[in-house]
């Protein structure tokens, strides 16, 4: 019990974000037309992607003869930028089409 | 100074990741939406290349290979994203969410090293090892099953179930997670590198032998579940550099993502262990039970189909992934205005899980201009059946099985379905008489009141309008 209480303390910050952010999350996400989903799950895909920030600085801290830090880092940073960048264009891809109904 | 503007781009990243979230969900803000949020994306990263500093007030070096790998990843990243086509757009999600859990397991791997390297033993800092391994393990879960998850969409993959699959399944999560305990605790000594690799093998096997027996039907639910484990691989990755925009786009991610899983799962009427358990396609109960479906079809012929149409009061059109594979939208809608012009009131009904995704049809229909209030819910449309005079469905299967409703050893019983079987006609456009995705055989197509219409969608659609246009 001690134990979980110190953590708590130290960590107060991050479990207040935590918590509220999951309550975020549901309550941006509970009402939404089924006609969003994809767009959306894809958008929420494109977010994830912040993981590559955790990449740059891998990459950024690694000594120049550390070759296995470097090369898993600039591999990281490639795979995370595949994240992002195609998720938020295959998103903006889906979402340019109910765009165009409205010409109508 | 620099601190301060790292913090702020943060601040303005974690703000617009939420706004644009909150965006996405309206039609018309949705784009503007997912604009901001990368805005906010693209700050946070240069933020990050050019502020940030280690707890010794370092920046961050290397700047050429990070820039080289953006540029990479950019350029590839779009081309892909351009070139893919609207048909396979889910796969193209599950491929992005996989390079998104593999960059969070490098990350994890890499301060695995560092961590040691520090001289730290994998026992001394309970917090910091437990966090990267179960970054890990999340992350290549993620990245392995959603490599499946494409290859599975994109027809490369069969559903396989392995004998005593699911004993299998538990046995590996266990096994994870015994290592993982044992290794944070001490209770297992080893050298802590082989350790790690043992983990990520095992790890990356569950994350295969997860998605593998998982049929079709289930498969955007399974791309949710996944997309919502890179989050919080993500957000590991933020607790694991106090870092408040990883920690804030991760947890949302993974919230949001799981909320929208619970929604698929219910459109399906489904419990999501029901789909991580008991798959669809492994499971496929060929004896006992199920009941006999089949009998005679009848065949009708374009004209009949065209006067069918002709001189309905309304029309339904039911669209399925047949529609996608056909790339028939356009002509669907051409066939929808030649209707409309003749005085016939046309509607869509959408099943939520119709096509391979929540909403699939609805971008498909969209592209080709479709109006929006054309496309109808399933729960909006189908008290409207019973006032249908003939209802069209296009490459759909499942989704208007009436085995859903009556039989109670059909794998898909309980899902709510579309009420076509209240329409006076039913034609229904397939290729062959082939079961659906989920491998059951439809008794609608034996009922008196339906007709079979064969063909490739886009042929079928295309001849249907010329007849339709010549009788005009």
């Amino acid at each position: 019990m001690e134990t979980l209480l110190t953590s708590l303390t130290n960590h107060a910050d991050f479990i207040f974000l935590l918590i509220l952010m999951i309550i975020l999350g549901f309550e941006v996400i509970s009402r939404v037309p089924a006609v969003l989903h994809t767009p959306l799950m894809s958008g929420a895909n494109a977010i994830h992607g912040v993981v590559i920030i955790g990449a740059i600085i891998v990459m950024g801290q690694a000594e120049s003869d550390n070759y296995l830090a470097l090369i898993l880092g600039f591999l990281a940073v490639i795979l995370g930028t595949l994240n992002v960048v195609g998720g938020f264009v295959v998103t903006d891809r889906m979402l340019e089409m109910f765009k165009k109904r409205k010409k109508n | 100074m620099a601190n301060g503007i790292l913090i702020l781009s943060y601040l303005i990243g974690s703000v617009s990741f939420i706004i644009g979230l909150k965006m996405l969900s309206h039609p018309d803000s949705a784009r503007k939406g997912n604009l901001y949020a990368a805005i906010g994306m693209t700050l946070a990263i240069l933020a990050t290349i050019f502020f940030y500093t280690d707890s010794n007030g370092v920046y961050l070096k290397n700047h050429l290979w990070i820039f080289g790998g953006l540029l990479i990843g950019s350029i590839v990243g779009t081309l892909a994203a351009k070139k893919v086509q609207m048909t396979a757009m889910p796969q193209m999600v599950s491929l992005f969410n996989g390079m998104g859990g593999a960059c969070a397991a490098i990350i994890s791997i890499v301060e695995f090293k560092h961590m040691l390297h520090a001289g730290n033993t994998v026992s001394s800092d309970v917090v910091l090892s437990s966090t990267i391994l179960i970054g890990l393990v999340i992350g290549i879960v993620s990245f392995t099953g959603s490599m499946i998850a494409f290859g599975k969409l994109n027809g490369n993959i069969n559903d396989k179930t392995l004998p005593l699959q699911q004993l299998i399944n538990i046995g590996l999560l266990v096994l994870i997670l015994v290592l993982v305990t044992g290794m944070v605790s001490g209770m297992i000594q080893g050298d802590p590198m082989t350790l790690m690799y043992v983990v990520l093998s095992v790890s990356a096997l569950y994350g295969v032998l997860f998605v593998m027996p998982i049929g079709g039907a289930d498969m955007p639910v399974v791309i949710s579940l996944l997309n919502s484990f890179t989050g919080v691989a993500a957000a590991f990755g933020g607790f694991l550099y106090d870092n408040s925009v990883m920690l804030t786009g991760g947890i949302l991610v993974g919230s949001a993502g799981t909320v929208l899983t619970v929604l698929m799962c219910k459109a399906m009427n489904r419990s999501l262990t029901n789909v991580i358990v008991g798959s669809f396609g492994g499971t496929k109960q060929t004896g006992g039970g199920g009941s006999e479906v089949g009998g005679t079809y009848k065949e009708i012929s374009m004209s009949d189909t065209a006067v069918l149409m002709m001189y309905s009061k309304k029309v339904i059109i039911v669209p399925g992934y047949g529609l996608a594979v056909a790339q028939a939208q356009h002509i669907c809608h051409e066939l929808e205005k030649v209707l409309d012009q003749n005085g016939v009131e046309v509607k869509y009904a959408i099943h939520p899980v119709a096509g391979r995704m929540p909403g699939h049809m609805n971008v498909l229909l969209a592209e080709a201009d479709v109006s929006y209030d054309k496309l109808l819910d399933m729960d909006e449309i189908n008290p409207e059946f019973a006032q249908t005079d003939v209802v069209l469905v296009l490459g759909a299967n499942d989704v208007v099985n009436p085995a859903a409703k009556t039989d109670p050893a059909s794998p898909i019983y309980g899902m709510p379905i579309l009420n076509v079987e209240d329409a006076s006609h039913v034609i229904v456009n397939k290729r062959s008489m082939k079961p659906g995705y989920a491998g059951i055989e439809n008794a609608l197509f034996f009922q008196p009141k339906t007709s079979m219409l064969f063909g490739d969608a886009k042929d079928a659609l295309t001849k249907l309008v010329a007849e339709i246009k010549s009788m005009a």
